[in-house]
């Protein structure tokens, strides 16, 4: 039996789930895990908040922005938090652009599942709206323009957790929205510690120092 | 009840990269002076008898189909409700999407040698605590004066300001406020001209 087919170097088991429309999920997410959301609907959206290994420590949306100079979040960014750590990667996706600037209404799904962790409304820091897009107009106030079905069933993203996380999604429709709600899948997986692990993707010079200083630190 | 005194209740210089926590009354309008022009002033509100019932950057935002604030501009928290309103503006445009500096985002986005720069969630911590405002009530602010860019292609950038001295913007609280302010030290980019300068708080209720 060679060492790679022994219990002990097989990945843990793939955790599956589907998430159906305006509900809510939340799960720890261990360090150099990957989760994959996919789309299972035309306009889907996956409202996501991410708390850090510590359990104080956000993601946080400005810092994000601002380090990666984007307006939006898309593959090849990481997810940074209020200490300036990378809370996790946006390995691939299927779309260029995630909605991080437009929140989500105050409904009681986000609000229960971060309690069931102990965490609450002071924990409501900017989100990401995956699959949902809302463009910015070149006019004086920046105005903005919800497209709807920019996502169709199907699309994905996939995130790999860079410390250790919590990680919570609600389905409600993006607050622009007028569609129905969508369901959205989950494939929580752990590399194979037999094959190389994922390289990152092509990432900023900001994105870099982030990751890095994480490793030394905490992961 | 709604308080419509024009007496001056408050008249104070904040000088370059220090702080304040000012309590406004429902009604009050506070009047932030950009005495020197292209200072960035990192504010957060909070309703003063609920901490938990703050300002939310894209609450805001959505809620006004825009992503610079200027006058008209409805401040609302997380539970939607409008805690100021924006009710002058000289300077025409304020971002929200750009957050606080803080010693440790300096790292990532300049560098090491930027790890004991003063930063704004330093002045944060510190005049909020007098509040009961820590680190988990901390969230994203708003830049009065600063000119952050956001583009039809998905692009943001920190340019320099479209203020200038004497300009000002003026919020009229709609309900009791705790108003936590900094006023950006930061030196390694344009948000402030390059060299942080005081401002004025004048108050109004």
């Amino acid at each position: 039996m060679t060492p790679a087919s022994t219990p002990a170097s097989s990945p843990a088991p793939a955790h599956t789930h589907e998430i159906p429309g305006s509900a809510a999920w939340s799960a720890p997410v261990r360090a150099g895990r990957t989760l994959t959301l996919t789309a299972l609907a035309d306009g889907a959206n996956a409202t996501v908040l991410i708390i850090g290994a510590d359990r104080l420590d956000r993601l946080n949306i400005p810092d994000t922005l601002k380090s990666q100079m984007s307006a939006r979040i898309k593959p090849g960014m990481v997810l940074m938090s209020d200490r300036g750590l990378a809370l996790a990667t946006v390995m691939t996706s299927s779309l260029d652009w995630h909605d991080c600037l437009t929140g989500a209404l105050p409904d009681q799904l986000l609000l229960l599942e971060l309690a069931k962790h102990g965490f609450g409304e002071a924990d409501l820091h900017a989100c990401i709206n995956f699959f949902s897009k809302v463009s910015v107009a070149d006019d004086p106030r920046a105005s903005l323009t919800y497209i709807p079905d920019h996502a169709n069933a199907g699309d994905t993203v996939t995130l790999r957790a860079d410390q250790d996380l919590l990680i919570f999604v609600s389905t409600a429709p993006h607050a622009l929205s007028d569609g129905p709600a969508a369901s959205i899948a989950l494939q929580l997986e752990t590399p194979d510690p037999a094959e190389d692990p994922a390289p990152d993707p092509e990432l900023c010079e900001e994105a870099i120092r982030a990751l890095r200083l994480t490793r030394e630190l905490i992961a | 009840m709604t308080i419509t005194s024009t007496t001056v209740a408050l008249d104070t210089v904040v000088e370059a990269g220090d702080g304040a926590l000012v309590t406004v009354p429902s009604g009050g309008r506070l009047r932030i002076v950009d005495l020197h022009g292209n200072q960035a002033v990192d504010t957060l509100f909070y309703d003063a008898h609920d901490l938990e019932n703050r300002y939310s950057a894209f609450d805001t935002i959505r809620e006004q189909r825009a992503v610079f604030l200027t006058t008209g501009s409805r401040l609302v928290s997380t539970r939607l409700d409008e805690l100021a309103v924006i009710t002058d503006d000289t300077c025409g445009r304020h971002d929200t999407v750009g957050g606080a500096c803080s010693q440790e985002s300096n790292v990532i986005r300049y560098g090491e040698f930027t790890r004991h720069q003063h930063a704004c969630r330093q002045t944060f911590l510190r005049y909020g605590a007098k509040a009961g405002i820590g680190q988990r009530q901390l969230t994203h602010n708003v830049n009065f004066f600063m000119n952050v860019p956001v583009t039809s292609t998905g692009g943001l950038t920190f340019e320099d300001g479209l203020s200038a001295p004497g300009k000002y913007v003026e919020i009229t609280a709609s309900r009791d406020l705790f108003v936590l302010i900094s006023n950006c030290p930061q030196v390694n980019n344009p948000c402030n001209g390059w060299d942080p300068t005081p401002i004025q708080l004048l108050g109004r209720w």
